[in-house]
This record gives structure tokens, sequence and C-alpha cells, in this order.
């Protein structure tokens, strides 16, 4: 009965959907006034008028806080995504295969992911490719892009800071090959491919080309690394060749580490293998003001995982309401901005941005007294500044 | 063993290995012209990089051109932003009233890094000096673009001559008349070079062939001239003879191009897969297009091996009604349809494409140049309104 109840509503839904188009079109998650706007033909919000799933993968420590502070604000900015929660947690016994499956076939459908950082102890348990980096690899997630902005109103060392690091993270370091290959010597391999290598280093180049920028640099070691890394190397002078208009330049990374704190603005893009992405990634967060106000995101061809800039549980703060949900609220405008929900990805960033440059509600790491919840409390009041006069 | 076919099966054993640089090159000496013949960059058969693609989202080069093409592709972009088709456009202008290449230059690395483009016609100026090549024919040898695939179908809400032309043309796209090779031999004698190969022949035969399969066609009709160029046109003419060999299911014949012509203009319906060389596809796509409603109407497309090229069919700019509002949109933006079925976007394909079509067929919202009074903007908004009332994101909603 009830099965037959559902196919008659399915039916109702899509086959004579035209007629009934003004009474099924409103999603839940969409506010009436919106739906308003959406009959009287206007602007933006006039695309915003289907459900975006996303899946969500709250991760440890502080990340369900984070994703809480998400949902709030999507529910009060009348966001139309609909997400769909998956726990996964290695310390919580939340991890599973059949968990993997199911986030893996939730993003195969989806293909867009709001994700915190799913923790991996340190001692070996017989697994040595963590979950993060089984679903990174099952994703084939081989891009990370970390843009790291000063964000206006907000004093750190350095200020109005602009620039993008782009990480390879399926191979090099990471490749989870390691073997005692005579009692008391680990041999851990390092693997570059030159088709890896050349795809980051195009995706470099096009994220440049679609950002106007107008530098990349390649970060390597290929001094000490002469064939891993200078095929890394090799790659990429290869492919800047496509692209005449942007700068192409090299970089040793310990220089460029040095270089990054002494004097930050020369850089635009900057691209590299895994482990020294994983490096700069965190340095270049510090700069403008922690792991707490950077965004970040993975891509793969087809999919794209949107997380924080510096990738850490902080386990320590969990339930004490002190974690900063700046980054993944970031994070979450530009997932909507890849989904073509331009305004409300904007309406989102933009009130963060105010609610930062005010300087009056801060949480601890930057300085200031607040709680999560009162930022996002405060993010929420700014996110239609015209209502309120 | 023929040394022809013995030829064809080694294209074929090369095929699936072949981005290996060291047998892209032994295809380069086996005749094969696979690297550019403009090659200035070291990347041409050697690497080729995937296409733009991240997290679901594809690059797209945009030439928007001369003429109604920049206003064309406006009407595109709005389009795509309102169906949120996952695709964003890196646009690269090219001035044609400069001698130097280096726009088209830019314009062929920008398509070679994105492995697809929506184009606009770029002016050629016939008053420039010999050396000054055509724009849009360089790009498409630069790029080995080789087939030039035309579908003219008539539509139901349009008054024409002839109702229900359903034909597919494929016109060699890269060598045969356009060969650029005109020189003055005695003062007052001027040569041109038709250039015919074997290799290009074979390769649009199969392309041909293959596509007619593929739509579930049942003719293919080359279209030559051998009578009179017995070795040119005979060469291609055999070739097509080889090819539809290997394809018993699907009819082959063979018309001389200015009967063709005159079959077209008047029993058009006889005819449903065409494939000829470089000078006959463009006067034979023209009289077709002419057929089904004019230049506003039908898009085109041209493949290689690593890019796409999408443009209108009969690749006119339009000037004389440019910035007039009064352009017919739907051949570009079909074209762009095509584009979407090219990347696999087939969903978006389709949603764009019913709403034009029934913006054509049932609203009967036309521009001048089919006979209506609507303005450019005015056919726009329309589908524009019917791609809203099916939104993709809306189905998903219970």
């Amino acid at each position: 009965m009830a099965a037959a109840v559902r196919t008659a509503v399915l039916a109702a839904s899509k086959g004579i959907y035209a007629q009934w188009a003004p009474v099924l079109r409103r999603p839940f998650c969409v506010s009436a006034s919106l739906q308003h706007q959406i009959t009287s033909n206007q602007g933006d919000a006039a695309r915003a008028d289907g459900v975006f799933k996303v899946t969500m993968i709250p991760g440890d420590g502080v990340g369900p806080e984070l994703m809480t502070a998400v949902k709030e604000v999507f529910k009060a900015g009348d966001v139309p995504v609909e997400f769909e929660e998956f726990h996964l947690s290695e310390v919580q016994n939340m991890a599973s295969d059949e968990k993997l499956e199911e986030v893996l076939s939730s993003m195969k459908k989806n293909r867009v992911a709001l994700k915190g950082k799913i923790y991996t102890p340190m001692e070996y348990k017989g697994e040595l490719a963590s979950f993060e980096m089984r679903l990174r690899r099952k994703l084939d997630l081989f891009a990370n892009v970390v843009h790291v902005n000063s964000l206006p109103g907000y004093k750190t060392r350095h200020n109005n800071l602009d620039l993008v690091i782009i990480r390879e993270q399926t191979e090099g370091e990471y490749s989870s090959l390691e073997h005692e290959s005579v009692t008391g010597v680990i041999e851990c391999l390092k693997i570059i491919t030159r088709e890896k290598s050349r795809r980051i280093a195009k995706f470099a180049f096009d994220y440049a080309t679609k950002k106007s920028r107008s530098k990349v640099t390649a970060v390597h070691k290929a001094n000490i690394m002469k064939l891993g890394d200078g095929l890394f190397l090799q790659s990429c002078q290869e492919v800047a060749q496509l692209y005449p208009k942007i700068k192409y330049e090299t970089m040793i990374i310990d220089n460029c580490c040095m270089q990054l704190v002494q004097n930050p603005y020369q850089f635009d893009v900057l691209v590299m293998p895994n482990l020294y992405g994983n490096i700069i990634d965190n340095l270049a967060a510090g700069l403008v003001g922690g792991a707490g106000v950077v965004p970040g995101e993975s891509y793969s061809a087809e999919y794209a995982v949107f997380e924080t800039g510096a990738r850490h549980p902080f386990a320590q703060a969990v339930g004490r309401n002190i974690a900063n949900p700046t980054a993944m609220l970031l994070s979450s405008a530009n997932m909507l901005r890849h989904l073509n929900l331009e305004y409300h990805s904007s309406l989102i960033s933009e009130a963060v941005r105010r609610v930062i440059k005010s300087g009056k509600v801060r949480t601890r790491d930057m300085g200031g007294y607040c709680t999560t919840s009162d930022l996002v409390k405060s993010v929420i009041d700014n996110l239609h500044p015209l209502h309120q006069r | 063993m023929s040394p022809s076919s013995s030829m064809l099966m080694m294209s074929k054993l090369l095929k699936p290995v072949f981005l290996q640089s060291r047998v892209v090159n032994l295809a380069q000496v086996l005749g094969v012209p696979f690297s550019s013949q403009h090659g200035k960059t070291v990347f041409t058969s050697q690497i080729i990089p995937p296409p733009a693609r991240y997290g679901g989202r594809h690059t797209v080069t945009m030439i928007p051109g001369d003429g109604i093409g920049p206003e064309l592709l406006l009407n595109v972009r709005e389009l795509f932003r309102f169906s949120c088709v996952p695709v964003d456009f890196e646009v690269v202008n090219v001035n044609s009233s400069l001698t130097e290449e280096d726009d088209i230059n830019n314009a062929i690395t920008a398509i070679r890094r994105n492995g697809v483009a929506l184009k606009g016609n770029i002016e050629t100026n016939h008053t420039m000096p010999p050396s000054h090549k055509s724009r849009n024919n360089l790009l498409r040898t630069s790029l080995d673009l080789y087939a030039n695939v035309i579908h003219c179908r008539s539509m139901p809400g349009l008054q024409t001559r002839h109702k229900d032309i359903d034909i597919i043309i494929i016109r060699e796209n890269t060598e045969g008349e356009y060969s650029s090779l005109e020189h003055e031999s005695v003062p007052g004698v001027v040569e041109s070079l038709k250039i015919i190969t074997k290799s290009n022949s074979l390769r649009i035969a199969e392309y041909a062939f293959k596509l007619a399969r593929e739509q579930g066609r049942k003719k293919v009709t080359a279209v030559h001239k051998a009578n009179i160029m017995k070795l040119g046109d005979g060469l291609f003419l055999q070739c097509c003879k080889e090819v539809a060999a290997g394809y018993p299911d699907i009819t082959f014949e063979n018309m001389i191009v200015d009967n063709t012509t005159m079959q077209l203009v008047s029993r058009p319906n006889q005819f449903d897969v065409m494939v000829m060389p470089n000078l006959y596809g463009n006067v034979v796509s023209n009289v077709c297009a002419g057929l089904v409603g004019g230049p506003g109407l039908v898009p085109g497309a041209n493949y290689g091996r690593d890019y796409a090229v999408f443009e209108t069919a009969t690749r006119n700019t339009g000037k004389s009604i440019a910035s007039k509002n009064i352009a017919n949109p739907t051949a570009m933006l079909l074209a762009s349809c095509m584009m979407l079925d090219h990347l696999r976007l087939h969903d978006y394909a389709t949603l764009i494409r019913n709403a034009i079509f029934r913006t054509m067929n049932e609203t009967r919202m036309h521009t001048p140049d089919v006979g209506g009074l609507a303005t450019t903007s005015e056919v726009v908004q329309s589908i524009v309104k019917l791609i809203q009332e099916n939104s993709l994101h809306r189905q998903t909603v219970v």
C-alpha cells in the first residue's frame, strides 16, 4: 500500500510535473520569499530553484561542530543544498569497508562533498593506508588547493597575502609502500610518475588561467632527488609551454620555506609534490592566522571535496565550543560557487568577511573571547545586513 | 595482402598505444600527419595532456570571432548559467585585422590545453597579402580537425520548400583545395594545388561509416568529381569503397558533385549520410543548410583525434546583422548542445536542446531570417523560460 502511494507520488512528480509545478516546485529548504523571487523572475536567485545534494563527512575532533555551524548558516541563508551525512572515524570504531563503500557510492551520485578531517592514529595496525588516504585514492582526488588569503581586518604578521598552493596528493611519499628489506633497515618508497606530475602541473596552470593569475612556481628538491623530483620538474616545464602568458619559475623547497616567511608576496601560484605540499600548506596557513581561517579543496576529474586548508581534527577542543568555524564556512561558500550557486556563495563568504572585519566577534585562536556559536550567530545576523537597517 | 590494407591494419594496431610518443613518431615516419603542420610549440603529438576537467567542471575555450559571433556566444553563456551547466569558458579573442599570427596561435594553444572550443567565425580579409592565411583554416589544420560534421534536419515549425530532411554531411576538413598551396609558375599562370591523400581519405571514410553505424543510418553517399579528376578524386572514391567493404550493413553509393547539388534541391529526401572532400563539402553543406531554413539554424562540429571545435555549420560572420539584435541564435545554441554531448553532459544537452526545439516549433518564436518578427533576446528569453520549467535539479525533489 505504502509502496503504491510512493509510486503514485513519484509518477505525479515526474509525469505531470509541469501542471503541478507551482505547488511541487519549491523544496522545503527554499524559503517562500525566495520562491516569490523565482516566480517574479529576478536576478541571481532565479536559478536556485532546485536542491543540490552534497555528501557530508564530518570526521573527527571539531569536524561535527563545524558542520553544525555550516548547516545553521545554510538554513539561515536559505541555501538549496541537502546534506547526506556519513560518520567515518578510525578512532571511534566507525570506520569499516562497508562505511567507505557507502560514502563512495554517495559521492558517485553527488560528486561534491564537504568534509572534516578523519584522524589517523600514529600506531601501525597492519594497514599502511589510512581511511583518509583510501578515500582520496578511491576518488582519485589528485589536486589539493589551498588559497591563502588574508582576511581584511584581521591583523597577522603578514597582511594582504594572496597566494595559492597546489599539491599533488595521490603519490610521492604517501605511496604507503614501506618495507623492512633487512632487519633494522626500512625503505619508504617515494613514487613520482610522469603522468601524475603532468596532470598536477596542468591543473596548476589551468587554475592560474581560470583565476587570471600571472605566475606559477614549481617547488621541488631536484638537486638531491635528481631523478624523482627531476621528473616532476621536467613535467612542469613541458606543461608550462602550453601557457605562454603565465610566467613559470622553480624553487627548491628549503629556500621556498624561508622565502615564504620572509617575503611571501613574491609568490602567486605554487605547485608541488605531496609531502612538500603538506608542509607548505600548513606553513602558509600559519602566515594568515592558522588552521581556523584558511579553506581548502581537493579535486579529481569527476569529484570535488571541500575541507579546511590545514587539515587537523583539533581533538582537544571537542565540546568546548571554541573551534573557529571561519575556514569551514568559507570552504562551504567555495562549494556553493562550484555548484553554480553564486548568489548564496557570496552571501555567506561576504557575511563571514564582514564579521571578521568588524572585529567584534572573534574566537580564541584569533585573539578574541567568543565561542563558536557566537561567531555563527554573528555570521547569520550579517547574512542580510540591509534588512537590519 | 595489398599495401593499402596492410596500412589500414597497421593503423588499427597502433591505435591503442598512440599516447606513447615513440609510436607516434613511428606513425609520422609512416606518413600519417599527426603532428601539427603549424607546429611552433613542442606540444604536438608527443604530449596530449588531459583536458581541463576538475571536480566535474569543464573548461572550454571560447573564441568570439567577428560579426554576430560575440553576441551569439553571450547568449550561450547566459543559457549555460541559467541551466547550471558545469562548464567554465576561457575567452580568447582573435583580432582579424592584424597580420601577425600571435592571436590565432594563442587560441590554438588554448584549445590544446582545454581540448574543446566553441567558436564564432573569424573574418578573413581578401585584401590581405597572399601570405595571410584564413585564421579559421589555420586553426582547423593545426589541430588536425579532420572531420566536419553537419546535421541538417527540418524543423516542423518552419515553412520550407522541402519537409522531413534529415541529412548528416561529413566533410574532410584539412586537405583538398584548402591546402593553401598556390603559386605563379609562369607569369599569368597560377597553379592551386588540390591535395588528396590516401591516409586522410581513409580516415574520413572510416569516420563517416562509423558515425552512420552508431546513429543507425542506412546509407552513405560519397560525393566526388572523379570523372574529371580521375586520380585525385579517384583516390578518394577508392578509399571510400575500401572502407565500405567493412560495413556490409550500410549501403554505399557515390554521386558526382554537380548532380548531387541538383538532386539535393529537387529530391533531398533520398540522402542519408554524405561524405566528401573539402570544397564539395563546403558547397553541399551550404545547400543543405539553405534547404532546412538558412544559416541561422544549423550547427556544425569539427572533430579531430584529440580536439573538437564547435561552430555554426555555414561559418559566416553575419557582419551585416551584427549588434542589431536580430541574429538567429539557434545554430550557435545547438552547437553548444553538441559540445555538451561531446563532454558527456547529455542531460544538460537534452534540456537545452528540447527548449530550443520547443521555442522553434511550439512557441514559434522566430527571428526575421526565418520569417518571424522576434529579436534575438526574445528568442533566448523564451528558451530560458522553458529551461526554468524543466530545470534538471528540480527533478530530484520529491
